[in-house]
């Protein structure tokens, strides 16, 4: 058994973000990562941190451009908390050394990006993401902070007591994949989870292979809900052969997408007037997709970004990696020839339900990052504040683990205050059919089996969370036959890609929620067939499956819930966003592994002023 | 744009090692059936390789310590189709996925970012995700990286090359931040651009892999350590005080003079950082600041 005051769960750039802050604030603070920090997602970010730092721009210009291209489904207090504390971080990781990209002046560069007002996009070339994430473990590293790596969590050690707002985390349950031991750590003060997104449910996915959803999905099932599921962004750029991302910043500098017959489409075809290409990115998703299926894109599947125009000097100082990519992985010269693109599965815009501190409604468990929504991004995030998210939330998260007081949350978490429980018409029951032995199953039911009434104290929470996790790992590679994971696997990423894409419709959201239940079905014989303990990642895909299975599962239940066109979201049947019936997240609850879909109004007052729902145009 | 089923040169490989399944859970016919549809499957799919060219063989490394059959290295081959664009990495993975879970290797982004999949292809460090199968002769030989230990089949210890990036102080340090509210420390674009090759290691640790000295000597900094230091010597903003004190580090004993410039850690680097340049320009400054003119 471990202990500290403080884990973190993930060491991306949230998850360092909280350990460094959770560190000052005194605690004894250790991460858990399935990977080594420095492999996290978060180094392949491209674009930018958004933030307010120069005169003409401030923080309430980035607020109103945030909830406008959220379609007015974040959280204000959540937005203004993003806007107000990012200058202050983004400086803090210029002192700390990240190297930005730089003015004549030797100040930071800012450069445009889609749904901004002002250039308030601060970059290190086109590579913010690597230096972000290595800045940010250098003063881990600096601190001594414990890094358990290589170590994957699958499980969370919460209490047993009915409501999940009642509920306690004492800890996690983690695996070290090097040894195949199966250990508890216990969290003093608090666990964070900063998991990253869950791309991998789908096959075409700029994410990577490590992001399955874990954080989410472990929490859903110990009772924190997860929020606004259905809103997915498709990046408009993505690699066709691979989904590697090519930066917003290509349209940032000037970049220019042509379709098949050579026209700019975003004006030609009037998707966007004024903003063009730098429309926000569900708009330019939807453009590409509307002139391929209406048979003007290049090879019947993509459309061509050109930058060529850009000029060679301007394109290696400020995109060089771009070069690489399209080299690397497409085999096009960005210099001679337009790069082909078309959009891919980039982010998550739902995720575990927190407060503007990171707070779930579980004391003690912490969500930040693209594994939570504390409604930041709403229906359609802007390009440039992801990052800025993971160092803000991060922080605070961090600091309230960690015990410091940052007053009281305006936005409520969980089943109290204003809710209303939402139906929704399935072809199957949603989430149904468990795993054949309990052992297998997951949250506060499995604590509740010892027979001896509820399980409130840390210690037994915990050695019980173990216990039930070690059964669950024997059980997995017990048996000798049944069916693997990779089957499942892409099962389901086609089913996703083909039905909860771009464009949704009633038909094919009903048909991903029977996959799905295929899908369940077929993970109860699911087995591991390598029998070794040391390095075993069939066991560890084989877990992560079982989160990319209830993390599609939210994702579709709620698209098929959400009757409107909201953002990323849009549906066939519904093409008006409806602020009357809408203006609300949707929220899924694990009671006892059958989704309870309920709705939460979306906190639209600032601090000075409440945002009125207005038609986004660009 | 299908993936079908192909089966390896010698298919026996996938169960030959395993522990046999003592009793046959009868009654099980969904599990039967799944297995006629494989073998039905693989019938095809061997029919079709006959016919087609578009496939390749890849040899790789095996290695488990704890598997009875399988603490022996050897290498097995794996058939797997290759389109324009397949990537070493992709193969693995199709390898892995259709033919044998437990083949193991590290990986994750597939865009070179994350350094978690560099191997020996063909006798040279390479990030899986970045070489292409078209590119490589056959046979196509992937093995671990050299000169550190290996935990199972493709995965190495890294540990110490870990230890080595830690040793070096790989962190900013400055007494000189600007004291004003949101006031940024000055970087001019000369600076940037000068250290600019050297923030982009990803830590995939193939030019230490690649170094003869590193081999030979364990206490060795090696090309990639010593980079991230050059990467903050050479930071203007760190100053000059902090300068002295990274040289100190970078000129001891098993630093910057045991490299013997053979470049091989500049021709594998997958970020194409000038290490063996970074190393060189050390010594320079170094021998610099030493002469002392009486």
């Amino acid at each position: 058994m471990y202990e500290h005051d403080v884990l973190v769960v993930g060491a991306g750039g949230a998850g360092l973000r909280a350990a460094i802050a959770a560190h000052e604030e005194g605690a004894d603070v250790a991460m858990v990562t399935k990977l080594h920090p420095v492999r996290s997602h978060t180094g392949a970010a491209e674009g930018g941190i958004n933030a307010a730092l120069r005169d003409g721009d401030d923080w309430e210009l980035h607020a109103y451009d945030t909830m406008k291209g959220s379609d007015y489904l974040g959280d204000a207090p959540a937005i203004e908390t993003l806007a107000t504390d990012s200058p202050e971080e983004v400086v803090q990781l210029e002192h700390w050394g990240m190297p930005f990209s730089r003015e004549e002046d030797g100040r930071m560069s800012q450069r445009p990006f889609g749904g901004l007002s002002f250039p308030r996009t601060t970059y290190a070339g086109a590579e913010t993401g690597h230096h972000l994430l290595h800045t940010l473990y250098e003063q881990v590293v600096k601190r001594g902070i414990t890094v358990y790596d290589e170590w994957y969590v699958s499980r969370l050690a919460v209490t047993d007591h009915d409501r999940p707002e009642d509920r306690v985390c004492h800890g996690l349950v983690a695996i070290d994949i090097k040894s195949g031991e199966i250990e508890g750590f216990r969290a003093r003060n608090g666990v964070v989870l900063a998991t990253g997104g869950p791309g991998q449910v789908y096959d075409h996915t700029t994410n990577a292979v490590s992001c399955t959803g874990d954080g989410p999905a472990m929490a859903y099932r110990a009772g924190a809900p997860m929020e606004d599921m259905e809103f997915i962004q498709f990046h408009p750029t993505t690699l066709p052969s691979t989904g590697v991302l090519i930066s917003e910043g290509v349209r940032g500098e000037g970049g220019v997408l042509y379709n098949a017959l050579g026209e700019r489409f975003m004006f030609e075809r009037g998707y966007a007037n004024n903003d063009g290409e730098l429309a926000s990115r569900d708009v330019v998703s939807r453009a590409e997709l509307t002139e391929v299926n209406e048979g003007r894109g290049v090879n019947d599947e993509y459309v061509h970004l050109d930058m060529r125009h850009l000029g060679a000097e301007r394109i290696v100082d400020r995109l060089e990696n771009i070069l690489h990519l399209a080299a690397d992985f497409e085999g096009v010269d960005g210099l001679e020839e337009p790069m082909p693109v078309k959009p891919g599965q980039h982010y998550a815009m739902g995720g575990t339900e927190t407060d503007e501190h990171g707070e779930t409604c579980i004391s003690g468990l912490y969500a930040v990052g693209e594994c939570a929504c504390a409604s930041v991004h709403g229906a359609n995030r802007l390009g440039g504040n992801a990052l800025p998210e993971l160092i803000v939330f991060g922080r605070r998260a961090g600091q309230h683990a960690a015990g410091r007081d940052l007053g009281e949350a305006k936005i409520g978490t969980g089943q109290v205050g204003e809710y209303e429980v939402g139906e929704v018409d399935t072809p199957v029951t949603p989430g149904e059919i468990g795993t054949p032995e309990d052992v297998v199953a997951d949250g506060g039911e499995s604590a509740r089996t010892d027979g001896a009434g509820a399980l409130v104290e840390a210690g037994p929470v915990l050695e019980n969370a173990v216990e039930t996790e070690r059964e669950r790992v024997a059980h997995l590679m017990g048996r000798d036959e049944g069916v693997q994971q990779a089957e499942i696997r892409e099962m389901l990423q086609k089913s996703m890609t083909r039905n909860v894409n771009v464009f949704r419709n009633e038909e094919g959201l009903k048909q991903a929620l029977r996959d799905i239940r295929t899908a369940r079905e077929l993970y109860r014989d699911v087995y591991v067939d390598d029998p070794s303990r040391t390095f075993n990642t069939d066991l560890i895909q084989t877990i992560e499956m079982r989160n990319l299975i209830d993390t599609a599962e939210a994702i579709t239940l709620g698209a098929l819930a959400r009757e409107e066109f909201r953002g990323a979201h849009w549906r066939q049947e519904f093409q008006e966003r409806d602020d009357e019936n809408w203006l609300k997240h949707t929220l899924l609850s694990w009671n006892d592994g059958t989704p309870e879909v309920w709705y939460r109004p979306v906190h639209l007052e600032g601090r000075e002023k409440t945002y009125e729902p207005k038609i986004r145009s660009y | 744009m299908s993936t079908q089923i192909q089966r390896t040169e010698e298919p026996e490989i996938e169960t030959e090692d395993e522990p046999e399944a003592e009793t046959e859970s009868a009654g099980d016919r969904r599990r039967r059936e799944k297995v006629d549809r494989e073998t039905a499957l693989r019938k095809e799919a061997e029919e079709r390789l006959d016919e087609s060219d578009d496939d390749v063989v890849i040899k790789v490394f095996r290695y488990d310590p704890e598997v009875e059959g399988k603490q022996e290295p050897r290498f097995d081959d794996f058939r797997v189709p290759m389109e324009k664009g397949t990537s070493v990495l992709d193969a693995l993975m199709f390898a892995r996925d259709h033919y044998d879970s437990s083949l193991t290797f590290r990986h994750s982004c597939r865009q070179a970012i994350c350094g978690s999949d560099a191997f020996f292809i063909n006798g040279r460090q390479k990030l899986g995700c970045k070489t292409q199968l078209s590119e490589l002769e056959t046979p196509i030989r992937i093995e671990p990286l050299p000169h550190q230990e290996v935990v199972k089949d493709l995965v190495v210890e890294m540990e110490h090359f870990y230890e080595q990036m830690h040793s070096v102080e790989p962190y900013f340090q400055t007494n000189d931040l600007p004291t004003g509210e949101l006031e940024e420390q000055r970087q001019s674009r000369e600076n940037r651009e000068k250290v600019k090759m050297s923030t982009r290691c990803i830590w995939c640790a193939a030019c230490m892999s690649s170094c003869n000295i590193a081999a030979g000597d364990e206490k060795y900094l090696g090309p990639a350590a010593i980079n991230k230091a050059y990467r903050f010597a050479m930071d203007e903003r760190e100053g000059e005080e902090m300068k002295d004190h990274r040289m100190r580090v970078l000129e001891q004993e098993h630093g910057v003079w045991r490299c013997q410039t053979q470049f091989s850690c500049t021709v594998v680097c997958p970020k194409e950082i000038p290490l063996t340049e970074h190393i060189q320009e050390v010594k320079r400054e170094a021998v610099k600041r030493n002469l002392k003119f009486w």
